[in-house]
């Protein structure tokens, strides 16, 4: 949920208007979870759970066997997975596009904790084009101070570049 | 100014601008967030307030009806089986005519157990003699609060109020909200004028004993209050920025040949499906029911002159009658030619999507209703 809210914001102060909420109820650390995020130029009224999404952020690779994660996705949709694994098993709907990030690496040396929601964040605005570096930048300062906050922006700007520079 | 926040938060935030003296409230899913927040603010001397910790919703209202016969503005937050607990003590806060404002992030009943939204909780208090507003989203969540506190402290109406959004779908969203600034909610709000209170210098007793020859007076005074304060209502929306002059919202009913009704945030889902609709060539609008007690009957009513079929949505059910809006259109909608129907939707958390309101306007329209929206028939 974090992620999505940190995104949901990102996309805010870069000048849309955005909504994140999770699937609600099963909110406990470990356990599978969703969050859904919604970016429009025009304020934002349904309220439904998102069944197409153009993008998804798979933060734990483990869940592909399990759960059918792209369900929903069509071509031209994005794909972001944390794995360190890019050649995972998975099936994945003809014409999305797919990028793998070591984001727990590069959360483990940035942060120092696996915690990959502003990595994550740092691939999906260079894979999409929908947040503004320095919009999501803005974000994290405003929800981190001091040294978390540089940490958690270099995690993101290191994230960014290596999915920008894949592009 | 817009500020992206969560539902909940966005709350907290107008309730300590509202300036609340004392608040007492009991955590339960998903109101948490909200009263974690205030007991925060007052911790850190952002708010001067009173917060009483309690061992239970029963007496969390109970300390707020206390608290505010004793001549405080009041504040409390609850849902579901917490409301359920406080059931006794509604009755008694609208009966001393105390103007306290509560929040329901609304929350389905048990058993069996599910911390997840409809709209069964605050429907079940309708008869307490709480005036229950429903907002469609969090701007209208923020503004609502507002709204309250101005009409349940109007000398002419002293009722409380429920200020009900969705649980989860609004509590735990975070969308942009534009929160009034302390200066403007004080311009709003003047501090509270208690109309009486308890004081030792000059006793007086509330919510004694009232004789068969009393009795009936009491509960004609409140629902004569309920009555007014539809008028309080409109005259505390007009001095808002935004639009709240109307009990009910039209949307595109104009030309309209069928009308959906609903309250809370299925209104936005329900208006996007609308649009959708339109473009397909159906003339379909909603009305978005504000307020449900008082019921706006004549005003809904009015609202409707000009549709041919009406679709209820009901996030909740009266067992063995049928869902509370419904059964109150229908009653509003007496002695007109128009068909109305009633469709029990979304209980416990169920999803709906744009393609479930334009299947309840399919059946409205071909006369299929008064049951409940997509049951699934093959685990009964």
């Amino acid at each position: 949920m974090t992620a999505a809210e940190l995104i949901a914001f990102a996309a805010f102060e870069g000048g849309v208007y955005s909504q994140a909420f999770p699937a609600f109820g099963v909110e406990r650390r470990g356990a599978p979870v969703q969050a859904f995020v919604r970016f429009s130029d025009e304020k934002i009224r349904l309220r439904s759970q998102v069944y197409e999404p153009d993008y998804i952020i798979v933060q734990d690779p483990t869940l592909i066997g399990d759960v059918d994660v792209f369900k929903g996705m069509t071509a031209g949709g994005i794909a972001i997975v944390n794995t360190e694994k890019p050649d995972f098993d998975a099936r994945v709907p003809e014409g999305v596009k797919v990028y793998a990030v070591d984001a727990t690496t590069i959360a483990l040396e940035e942060l120092g904790v696996p915690i990959t929601n502003t990595t994550l964040m740092g691939a999906f605005a260079a894979a999409t084009g929908e947040i503004k570096l320095e919009s999501l930048e803005h974000a994290l300062r405003s929800r981190f101070s001091g040294s978390m906050a540089d940490k958690n922006v270099r995690a993101a700007e290191r994230a960014y570049n290596l999915v920008g520079g894949a592009l | 100014m817009l500020e992206f926040m969560e539902g909940s938060h966005a709350v907290a935030e107008i309730v300590k601008r509202c300036r609340p003296q004392v608040i007492a409230a009991y955590p339960i899913t998903p109101q948490t967030h909200i009263v974690e927040d205030l007991a925060q603010m007052v911790a850190n001397c952002e708010l001067d307030a009173e917060y009483i910790t309690v061992e239970s919703e029963f007496s969390a209202l109970s300390a707020c009806l206390g608290a505010s016969a004793a001549g405080s503005r009041v504040y409390s937050a609850t849902t579901s089986q917490g409301l359920a607990l406080m059931f006794e003590v509604c009755f008694n806060v609208a009966g001393m005519r105390q103007p306290i404002v509560m929040t329901i992030a609304n929350r389905s009943l048990g058993a069996p157990l599910s911390i997840w939204n409809d709209q069964q909780d605050s429907i079940s208090l309708r008869d307490s003699g709480w005036l229950q507003y429903y907002a469609e989203d969090n701007q209208e969540t923020v503004d609502l609060h507002m709204i309250a506190y101005k009409v349940c402290e109007d000398h002419d109406i002293l009722l409380p109020a429920f200020v009900c959004f969705d649980g989860f779908i609004l509590s735990h969203t975070y969308e942009p909200v534009a929160l009034p600034t302390q200066e403007e909610v004080d311009a709003y709000l003047p501090a509270f004028n208690p109309y009486q209170r308890l004081d030792a210098a000059s006793p007086l007793s509330m919510g004694m004993y009232a004789t068969p020859d009393y009795y009936m007076e009491f509960r004609y005074e409140i629902d004569r209050a309920m009555q007014r304060s539809k008028q309080a209502f409109i005259k505390a929306g007009r001095e808002f920025g935004r639009d709240y002059s109307a009990l009910v919202e039209g949307y595109r009913l104009e030309d309209a040949d069928t009308a959906l009704v609903a309250m809370g945030s299925i209104c936005g889902t329900a208006k996007d499906a609308i649009d959708e609709m339109r473009d397909a060539g159906k003339k379909v609008g909603l009305l978005n029911i504000r307020m449900f007690r008082p019921f706006p009957a004549p005003e809904i009513a009015d609202a409707l002159k000009g549709v041919s079929t009406v679709a209820v949505l009901d996030k909740n059910i009266s067992l063995g009658s049928g869902g509370a809006v419904g059964t109150e259109v229908k009653a509003a909608l007496s002695g007109s030619n128009q068909a109305v129907y009633d469709y029990i939707i979304a209980l416990g958390g169920r999803d709906v999507r744009k393609r479930d309101i334009a299947a309840v306007v399919d059946l409205a329209e071909k006369g299929k209703g008064d049951l409940f929206y997509g049951l699934r028939t093959e685990v009964l």
